[in-house]
C-alpha cells in the first residue's frame, strides 16, 4: 500500500520546502483574518449550511441542513398501522440506546427498584462511548476542586452553558469516578492507587483520568458486563423509531423497528430514557466523521416530533485533523499533539498556510479554505480532499526518534498501511466529531415532556457551544445515573392515560402547513453507503466512510 | 483519479471492488447495506470480525473488516454473532483468586494449549497466555495482557476447548481493578467532602455570578504546570 504515485509527487513538493520551514513560524492570524476565514469557511458560520426551522419547538432557529433534512421529513411509520392497544412489551423504565449513557441509566434505574428494558440499534456497546481514547475529567486531586472544574467547563463553552447542568456535572464527577473504580474499570494508576491524571485542552488542573488510550472502551465494556450481570433485558438491532405519548401528553414508551425482521413492536413504559448519542453519521456539510455507524441523531428527531425543545444544535465540533488516506483511516483522529510538537499543515504546492497552534475552529476553517477556496488540496482516490500534516518536521525540530517516542500508537497505525509518518506526511481534513447541543434537559435529566428523560450526547445545554475533551465521557455517566435514578423514582407516581401517536399525525400536518413537500422519512437509523445512495447524495462514488 | 477494481468473493459470490477499499467498504461498494458486522468503523468495537481465505489456498485468515484492506481473490465471510457463554456474578461478593475465576468459568480447564486463539486475534494478543495467567492466580498479568481485547469473538469461535477467552479477560480486569489495585485515597477523600457539602457554597457563588465577572475570574485562573 502506501501513497499512490501522484501523491508521492505532491510529497516531493512538501519535501522541497521542508528544510526551509524548520525555523520559520507562520504568522498567527489577526483578529480580522480569523473572522474572515471563520465566516467564509467554518461550517458553523456558513449560512448556506443552515436552514431555519419553520415549525416545532425550535421554530425560527437555524439548524444544519442535513439535520434539518431529517427534521423536515415524515415518520418512518404510519401511525394508523401501529396497534397501541396491545403492546408487545411492558416495562417500568424503557432505556433507548446501549452506549455509556444508556447503560449507566439502566443500572441505576434497576438499582432503584424499577423493572428495566433496554433497546439499542446495533449491539449493546456499539457506540461512540466505545471509541473514546483520551479520557474522563473529574476534580478529585488535592489542588483541584469542583469549582475550578466549573470554571473550565463554562469558559470552554463560551459561557453559554446552563449553570445548573455544569454544577451537576462537576459535583458528581468524583462520585462517578468512584463508582467506576468500584465496578472495576481499569484506570491508569500509580503503585499506591493514585490516579494518573493529565491536562486536556482548556483544563486548569490535571484532571484527565484515563485507561491507556482505550478509556471509553474500558468504561463501556465494564458497564455492559454489569448490565448483563444484573440480568437487565437488552434488545439489540431494534432501534426506537417513534416515541409514544398518552392523552395527557406524557411519554409512554416507544415504537421499535426490528432491523432484521423488518417488523415493528410497541413498548409501553411508565418512564422513558433517551440515550441515543450523536449525529456524526448524518455527515453534516458532507464531512467525514469519527462517530460510530449508528450516530444518526434518531433521538433528536423522535423527541422533536413529540414536542421537546432542542438547544445549541447550530454548533458542532469539527476536529481539524482527521485522516483522509488511506481509506481505512478515514475520519480517524490525528491528535492535536502532532501539531503541538511542530508538524505544519502544508498544501499541494508545498506551502504552509496556517500557524499550527491556532484554535480548532480556525485550523479547521483554514484547511477547508485551502481545499475548497483555493484549490490547493490533494484529492484521494475515493473523492475526498486533504492537506499534508508534515510530521517528519517533528524529528527535524526535536531530533531523530521524537516521533517514535511521542506518538507510538499513531506510528504503528500508519505503518500497518505502509506509511511511515516519521518520513512521510499524513493527509488530513476536518472531521465531524461531536454534537455540542441536543435535547434540552434540566439537572435531573428531565425534558419538557413529562416522563421523558434524556442523557448523554443526545442531551444539550451542559457544554454550551463547545465541549472540552474528557467532559463527555463524564457527562454521559453523570446524567445517565441521574436520569436512571429519577426515572425509577417516578415510576410509582405515573398515572398513564390512553396511548397515542397523535403527535406524529400533527407533525405531518405541520410539515404540510409549512409548505414542505417531501418523501423523505426519518429517523435515518443507518447511513446507506452503497454506491447508488452515495452518488445520489454527493454526485461522487465515494468508497470511504 | 480512481482506484483499480479487483475481484473478491463475498460469501462465494464474485464482485469487483476498489483495491483501496477496506473489507467493510467493499461489502458496501458491492451493494450490501450492512446491519450486523459493523459498529464503530474504527477498530474499537469488535463487531466486524471476518474470516477469509485466498482462492486455491487452504489457509484461513482473519481480520477486522473496518481495518483490513481487500486483496485480489479473497473469499470473505463475516462472523455476525457468536453464542458465547458469560457467567453472571455479583461484583461485591467475589474474591480475586484463581479459584474464583475457575469456579465461574470451569471450562477454562479444558484449554488444550493449542494457541489457535493467538493465531486468530486481530489485536495480536495472546489469549491462551492471559487465560493461563488467570489460572495461575496472576490476575494482574491476566488483566494487563487482555487489556487491548475488543471482544470480537474470533478466539472463542476457533477454540476446541470451547472457552470464551474474552469473558475470562473481562472478569480478570474487573477483579484486578476492584480488589487488587489499591483504591485511590484522594478520590475517597474527595467523595466524602462532596457528600459533606464542602463545595456547595463555591458552586452556588459561581452559578449566580454575572457573566462579565465570571469571564474575568476565568481569564485570571492559574494553570497547573
Ligand atoms: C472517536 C471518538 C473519540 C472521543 N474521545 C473522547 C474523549 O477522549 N473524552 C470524552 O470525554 N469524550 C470523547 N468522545 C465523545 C464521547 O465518547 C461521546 O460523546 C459519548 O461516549 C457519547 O455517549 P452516549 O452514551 O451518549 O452515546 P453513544 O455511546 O454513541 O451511545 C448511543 C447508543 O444509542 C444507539 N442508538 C442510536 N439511535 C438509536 C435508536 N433510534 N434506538 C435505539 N438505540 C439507538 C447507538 O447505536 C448507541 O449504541 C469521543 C468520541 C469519539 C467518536
Ligand atoms: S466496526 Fe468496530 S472494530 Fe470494526
Amino acid at each position: 500500500m502506501g501513497y499512490l504515485p501522484y501523491m508521492k509527487e505532491s510529497i516531493k513538493r512538501v519535501e522541497a520546502t521542508r528544510q526551509q520551514r524548520v525555523n520559520e513560524t507562520y504568522p498567527r492570524a489577526s483578529a480580522e483574518e480569523k473572522k474572515d476565514v471563520l465566516e467564509n469557511f467554518h461550517p458553523d458560520y456558513a449560512d448556506a449550511g443552515f436552514k431555519e426551522m419553520k415549525f416545532g419547538p425550535n421554530k425560527g432557529e437555524r439548524m444544519p441542513n442535513r439535520f434539518a433534512d431529517v427534521l423536515e421529513a415524515k415518520s418512518v411509520i404510519n401511525p394508523d398501522e401501529i396497534d397501541l392497544d396491545n403492546p408487545d412489551l411492558e416495562t417500568d423504565v424503557l432505556v433507548i440506546g446501549g452506549g455509556g449513557a444508556g447503560s449507566a441509566a439502566a443500572l441505576l434505574a434497576q438499582e432503584n427498584g424499577a423493572d428495566v428494558l433496554m433497546t439499542t440499534k446495533l449491539r449493546h456497546g456499539d457506540a461512540n462511548t466505545m471509541m473514546a481514547q483520551g479520557g474522563i475529567q473529574a476534580a478529585d486531586k488535592e489542588k483541584d476542586s469542583p469549582a475550578r472544574h466549573y470554571l473550565d467547563v463554562i469558559g470552554g463553552g463560551h459561557f453559554d452553558n446552563i449553570p445548573e447542568l455544569v454544577e451537576a456535572l462537576v459535583h458528581d464527577a468524583p462520585l462517578v469516578i468512584k463508582w467506576l473504580e468500584e465496578l472495576g474499570v481499569m484506570f491508569d494508576k500509580d503503585e499506591d492507587g493514585r490516579m494518573q491524571t493529565r491536562h486536556g485542552g482548556g483544563t486548569s488542573r490535571k484532571r484527565m483520568h484515563s485507561a491507556k488510550d482505550y478509556s471509553g472502551a474500558a468504561i463501556m465494556r465494564t458497564l455492559r458486563d454489569e448490565v448483563r450481570n444484573k440480568g437487565i433485558e437488552v434488545i439489540e438491532f431494534a432501534p426506537a423509531v417513534e416515541l409514544i405519548l398518552d392523552d395527557k401528553g406524557q411519554c409512554a414508551g416507544a415504537v421499535l423497528y426490528h432491523l432484521e425482521t423488518k417488523k415493528y413492536s410497541v413498548v409501553k413504559a411508565k418512564t422513558t430514557i433517551l440515550a441515543t448519542g450523536g449525529i456524526g453519521r448524518l455527515h453534516i456539510g458532507g464531512f467525514a466523521t469519527t462517530n460510530h455507524y449508528g450516530a444518526t441523531a434518531d433521538g433528536l428527531v423522535m423527541a422533536y416530533r413529540a414536542g421537546a425543545e432542542l438547544a445549541f444544535m447550530d454548533s458542532l465540533q469539527y476536529h481539524p485533523t482527521g485522516s483522509v488516506f488511506p481509506e481505512q483511516t478515514v475520519g480517524l483522529l490525528i491528535t492535536e499533539k502532532v501539531r503541538g510538537l511542530g508538524a505544519q499543515e502544508i498544501n499541494d504546492e508545498g506551502e504552509e498556510f496556517v500557524n499550527p497552534l491556532e484554535t480548532r475552529d480556525v485550523s479547521a476553517a483554514s484547511i477547508i479554505r485551502e481545499c475548497e477556496g483555493r484549490g490547493k488540496g490533494i484529492e484521494t482516490p475515493s473523492g475526498l480532499q486533504g492537506v499534508w500534516l508534515d510530521s517528519p518536521l517533528i524529528d527535524l525540530k526535536h531530533g531523530e526518534g521524537t516521533i517514535e517516542k511521542e506518538l507510538p500508537a499513531m506510528v504503528r497505525q500508519f505503518r500497518r498501511f505502509g506509511i511511515d509518518i516519521t518520513k512521510e506526511p499524513m493527509l488530513v481534513y476536518p472531521t465531524l466529531h461531536y454534537q455540542n447541543g441536543g435535547i434540552l434537559i434540566n439537572e435531573e435529566g428531565e425534558t419538557g415532556i413529562e416522563n421523558l428523560f434524556v442523557a448523554g450526547e443526545a442531551a444539550g445545554g451542559i457544554h454550551g457551544r463547545n465541549r472540552l475533551m474528557g467532559n463527555s465521557l463524564l457527562d454521559i455517566v453523570v446524567f445517565g445515573r441521574r436520569a436512571g435514578r429519577n426515572a425509577a423514582a417516578k415510576v410509582g407516581k405515573v398515572k398513564q392515560g390512553e396511548l397515542n401517536l397523535n403527535h406524529v399525525r400533527k407533525y405531518h400536518h405541520e410539515l404540510e402547513e409549512a409548505g414542505i413537500k417531501t418523501d423523505r422519512v426519518s429517523p435515518q437509523i443507518l447511513p446507506d453507503y452503497t454506491p447508488e445512495e452515495t452518488k445520489k447524495k454527493t454526485g461522487l462514488v465515494k468508497t470511504a466512510f | 483519479m480512481s482506484a483499480e477494481l479487483i475481484p473478491v468473493y463475498i460469501m462465494g459470490k464474485k464482485h469487483y471492488v476498489p483495491e483501496t477499499a477496506t473489507i467493510l467498504n467493499a461489502f458496501e461498494y458491492a451493494g450490501y447495506q450492512v446491519i450486523r458486522g459493523c459498529g464503530c468503523r474504527g477498530g474499537f468495537c469488535g463487531a466486524c470480525a471476518t474470516f477469509y481465505r485466498f482462492k486455491d489456498d487452504y489457509k484461513l485468515h482473519v481480520g477486522l473488516a473496518c481495518q483490513k484492506v481487500v486483496e485480489p481473490n479473497m473469499y470473505l465471510t463475516q462472523l455476525p454473532f457468536f453464542p458465547a457463554n458469560k457467567s453472571l456474578y455479583d461484583m461485591d461478593a467475589l474474591e480475586a483468586t484463581a479459584q474464583q475465576i475457575i469456579e465461574l468459568y470451569p471450562e477454562m480447564m479444558k484449554c488444550m494449549g493449542c494457541n489457535t486463539c493467538a493465531k486468530v486475534c486481530p489485536q495480536e494478543l495472546e489469549p491462551m497466555e492471559y487465560v493461563a495467567a488467570a489460572m495461575r492466580g496472576d490476575i494482574k498479568a491476566a488483566a494487563e495482557k487482555s487489556f487491548d481485547c475488543i471482544m470480537c469473538g474470533l478466539c472463542a469461535s476457533r477454540c476446541p476447548g470451547e472457552l470464551v477467552q474474552y469473558n475470562i479477560g473481562m472478569l480478570a480486569r474487573r477483579l484486578y481493578s476492584r480488589y487488587i489495585a489499591p483504591n485511590a485515597q484522594h478520590l475517597a477523600s474527595r467523595v466524602l467532602e462532596i457528600k459533606d457539602g464542602k463545595f456547595n457554597d463555591d458552586l452556588e457563588e459561581l452559578k449566580s455570578m454575572p457573566k462579565e465577572k465570571l469571564q474575568k475570574v476565568y481569564e485570571e485562573r492559574d494553570i497547573e504546570e
